[in-house]
């Protein structure tokens, strides 16, 4: 049966009503209209769908919405707009580290979560943290610089 | 549309599209709207297209607005493939761009009382003596409507300000962003989702279905079933998936285990009637006299998936009348084809638009889905319906690149030099695309109870060739037979890949190569340059042994090597050489890639870097990691647990340098360095541990069983 819940997407509270094993993608992208989380698997295992709760980043799509209640949950369109982007995508553009950019906004989550943990993170420590994170376009080695740029642009501060 | 006979041939995609409205509209908010029949699939061809249309018409790259391909509006290009856009589409706009220049030069001229010859044009404002006009004051004065003569000439290659300079792709802040970007977010008012339930396997006849359970689950609008096609239409998405899975068990199939072994395929596959064609017969009895050593292999490349990241979509609208689809297809007009067969109604009453899906490296399930979106539509008409695959339907039905075999037989004198060279290559035609034939090639056409016919796959003729893609090497040969065997039974569904046979022919090509480079103790860069003419050819593959500081008769050390490959793609295309430098540990790893590439006048050179960088890695990726698993039933490697590609940490890092020759024709980037890579990989394998892998992919268990 339909359970009404309460959410916490970046910082404004959302009531859903919806099966409580709904996978968060989909109300993130049909109820909430944040489009920002993108379907790749439903596994878990391309990191397409990547948001953050509490800080932490997630597989949305294998989250269900019963999961996150009472959670802060973070989404792309959480961290930055055209008008203010965060560092990353700023990076992420100055480096054109996409191709046809449908992986980058999991990619992003993650690379948040990393550099919120690891202000001055190593190539290794980027691999590491984005091995849950396909990408077949071939943009691996422009993810990195932009990583690193991002790091660099936040000078340590978070 | 205007029809081409009977009149000059016009540039590239102008030939099929003359009228000059069909590509530029003046827009009354001081842009230019450039209407394309090319489509974004990740590799920034809109970007590229701006450039040129801009730098053409003298405005600002921000003042483009390319309107996204449609069949309303928009001329029919036909398919975004074969690294060919910037050749057709491109040529087309630079032609079409330069007269509606001229034309408007014309009316501010007369506007401003001046010679034309005193004009000044930037930002799309013509000024003169300090009077001005511009595109927007004059677009009511210069009628479009009017066949383009293609007599104005473009800039020269000194002239352009915006071709050959960095520009930031257009499409990437919506998709950086996470805003809506991709048909998969597509949102219209009322929109239902709906999923499809497949056969078990290719062959598969729905025997019964029980769906009472289906139809009484929370949400669902709609059960569809159309002979042997299944599908549910539902309020919301997981709704929609749910009652997928529950309608999955509620049917009976008759499902027979048809496919052959996999661990025989090739045998399969070369004992297949064929058709042969020799495509390269070239005879010098003096030079095969000089025969000193003769080497024969063959090698072998599997079924490989285009796997992109997010599975395809579609949505689709039919109010009892007319039908109206969103698409990622290649080819919009081709699809319209395909539909106007399959759910019987004339083309003008099928709107097909392009919408951006995840990259599709070739022909994947974006057609396949639209159909499927259709089909879904006209059972809850008139709402409009979404289908998204789910991962196991990309996998397991998209048209796979097919498995290829390629003989190789050849001899060099007492001086190293190749006298004689001869190249089969066994293959399934590589095009299972819609909008030719006499039947559909879509999967849901022949399981529709009124089922529409299967067009047999095809494989397009030289010189691009397809299966014989690249088959015929660059290299100067004096005696050479290349053959190429089609084989017209297709166990697995196949289409176009990336490269098409050019990856497998180039593998194999720069494997023998290098096979006898070896046994004749000659450097394998020297020797490729010893038995090559064309000079663009000898630049790149100069260049890259200068880029990766390649020494002479380097060895590798036991578990770290380099090798080499080279290809001009398609023999008309991009010249690319790339060196890869690998090491043996667990698995095999590349640690690093140079490439060193030709495609003529670049038009925005971040934008092909990127794509040869995706190029190499990709490439990397199958010749390391891919190939399609199946038993006899159906395909296995349904998700990437079974079908893993490259990581982050097996990433190597790539570094490319282009050659720009401004006065040559631009040539796609996007297909030329999958070969060379692979090339490359297999190269330094053997260079490193000395021994010679000739079946893809590279596996551990591959290697270890040739080093045993």
């Amino acid at each position: 049966m339909p359970e009404r819940f309460e959410l916490d997407v970046n910082g404004k509270v959302c009531a859903v009503e919806a099966e409580p094993d709904t996978p968060l993608l989909y109300i993130l992208r049909n109820d909430l209209d944040l489009k920002g989380a993108r379907y790749g698997c439903g596994t878990g295992q391309c990191g397409a769908c990547t948001v953050l709760m509490d800080g932490k980043d997630i597989q949305s799509c294998d989250t269900p919405l019963w999961a996150v209640a009472g959670k802060s949950i973070t989404t792309v369109e959480g961290i930055g707009t055209r008008a203010q982007p965060h560092p990353l995508q700023q990076a992420f553009l100055d480096e054109q580290a996409a191709q046809c950019g449908y992986c980058i906004t999991g990619i992003l989550m993650a690379s948040k979560a990393l550099l919120d943990r690891n202000p001055e993170p190593s190539d290794r420590d980027i691999d590491q943290a984005l091995e849950r994170h396909l990408c077949r376009c071939g943009s691996h080695n422009r993810i990195r610089r932009a990583i690193h740029r991002a790091a660099q642009a936040m000078g340590g501060k978070r | 549309m205007s029809t081409a006979a009977d009149k000059p041939v016009l540039p590239g995609s102008l030939n099929a599209n003359r009228s000059l409205a069909r590509w530029i509209r003046i827009n009354d908010d001081g842009t230019v709207a450039v209407r394309v029949g090319k489509v974004e699939i990740g590799q920034g061809i809109l970007t590229a297209l701006a450039q040129i249309a801009a730098d053409e018409l003298d405005v600002e790259l921000h003042q483009v607005r390319i309107v996204t391909a449609n069949t309303e509006s928009n001329p029919n290009e036909g398919m975004t493939s074969g690294s060919r856009s910037v050749e057709e589409s491109g040529e087309a706009l630079r032609y079409v761009c330069a007269e509606v220049r001229a034309l408007f030069m014309q009316a501010a001229a007369r506007a401003l009382a001046a010679s034309i010859e005193k004009l000044q044009v930037s930002e799309g404002v013509f000024h003169v003596d300090g009077k001005r006009t511009s595109y927007w004051d004059l677009a009511a004065e210069v009628d479009l409507v009017r066949e383009a003569s293609a007599q104005v000439p473009p800039k020269q290659a000194a002239d352009l300000t915006i071709v050959g300079r960095y520009a930031q792709r257009i499409d990437l802040p919506a998709k950086i962003f996470g805003e809506p970007a991709y048909i998969q977010d597509m949102a219209l008012p009322g929109l239902a989702h709906g999923r499809i339930v497949r056969p078990p396997n290719y062959a598969a006849k729905l025997l019964s279905l029980d769906d009472a359970g289906v139809r009484a689950l929370p949400g669902v609008i709609a059960v569809v079933r159309d002979g042997d096609f299944l599908g549910v239409v539902a309020e919301r998405e997981e709704q929609a998936i749910k009652a997928a899975a529950v309608l999955a068990q509620a049917c009976r199939w008759d499902a027979p285990r048809q496919l052959p072994h996999e661990a025989q395929i090739y045998d399969y596959l070369t004992s297949r009637p064929v058709e042969t064609a020799v495509i390269s017969d070239k005879k010098d009895e003096k030079a095969k006299a000089r025969t000193h050593t003769t080497l024969e292999a063959t090698y072998r490349k599997p079924y490989i998936a285009h796997a992109s990241i997010g599975p395809s979509c579609a949505i689709a609208r039919y109010d009892g009348e007319r039908y109206e689809l969103w698409s990622h297809s290649q080819g919009i007009y081709p699809l319209r084809g395909d539909m106007v067969k399959c759910l019987r109604v004339p083309a003008d009453r099928i709107v097909v638009h392009h919408a951006d899906g995840s990259g599709c490296y070739g022909h994947n399930g974006a057609d396949d889905v639209a159909l499927d979106a259709a089909l879904l539509a006209r059972a809850v008409s008139p709402r409009p319906v979404r289908v998204q695959w789910m991962r196991a339907d990309e996998s397991g039905w998209e048209p796979f690149g097919p498995a290829m075999v390629m003989k190789l037989k050849a001899s060099t004198d007492a001086q190293g030099n190749i006298v004689d060279w001869t190249h089969e290559t066994w293959s399934n035609p590589h095009s299972n695309r819609s909008g030719r034939g006499p039947g559909s090639t879509l999967i849901a056409a022949p399981h529709m109870a009124d089922p529409v016919p299967v067009s047999p796959p095809i494989d397009s003729p030289l010189p691009a060739g397809a299966s014989h893609r690249n088959a015929i090497p660059l290299y100067e040969f004096p005696n050479q037979k290349v053959a190429r065997h089609l084989i017209m039974d297709t166990p697995l569904r196949i289409s176009a890949l990336r490269a098409l046979g050019g990856f497998a022919n180039v593998f194999a090509i720069e494997s023998m190569l290098d096979e006898l480079a070896i046994a004749c103790g000659a450097d394998p860069v020297e020797f490729r340059l010893r038995h090559l003419k064309d000079a663009r050819a000898r630049a790149v593959i100069e260049r890259v042994a200068q880029m990766a500081d390649w020494k002479s008769g380097e060895k590798g050390d036991g578990t770290r090597g380099r090798g080499i490959g080279f290809c001009k793609y398609k023999n008309l295309g991009s010249y690319c050489a790339v060196i890869a430098e690998v090491v043996l540990e667990q698995e095999l790893r590349v640690v690093k890639a140079w490439a060193a590439v030709d495609i003529g006048r670049v038009v925005n050179p971040n934008g092909a870097i990127n794509q040869i960088e995706g190029g190499v890695l990709q490439a990397t990726s199958w010749t390391l990691k891919e190939a399609v698993r199946f038993d006899d039933n159906f395909v296995t490697s349904l998700g990437w647990d079974t079908y893993p590609i490259l990581t982050f940490a097996e990433a190597p890092r790539v570094e490319v340098q282009l050659i720009d020759r401004p006065s040559e024709t631009s040539k796609g980037a996007g297909e030329g360095a999958q070969g060379p890579t692979g090339a490359a990989i297999v190269n330094a394998l053997h260079n490193a541990v000395g021994v010679r892998v000739r079946e893809l992919p590279l596996t551990r268990e591959r290697i270890m069983a040739a080093m045993a």
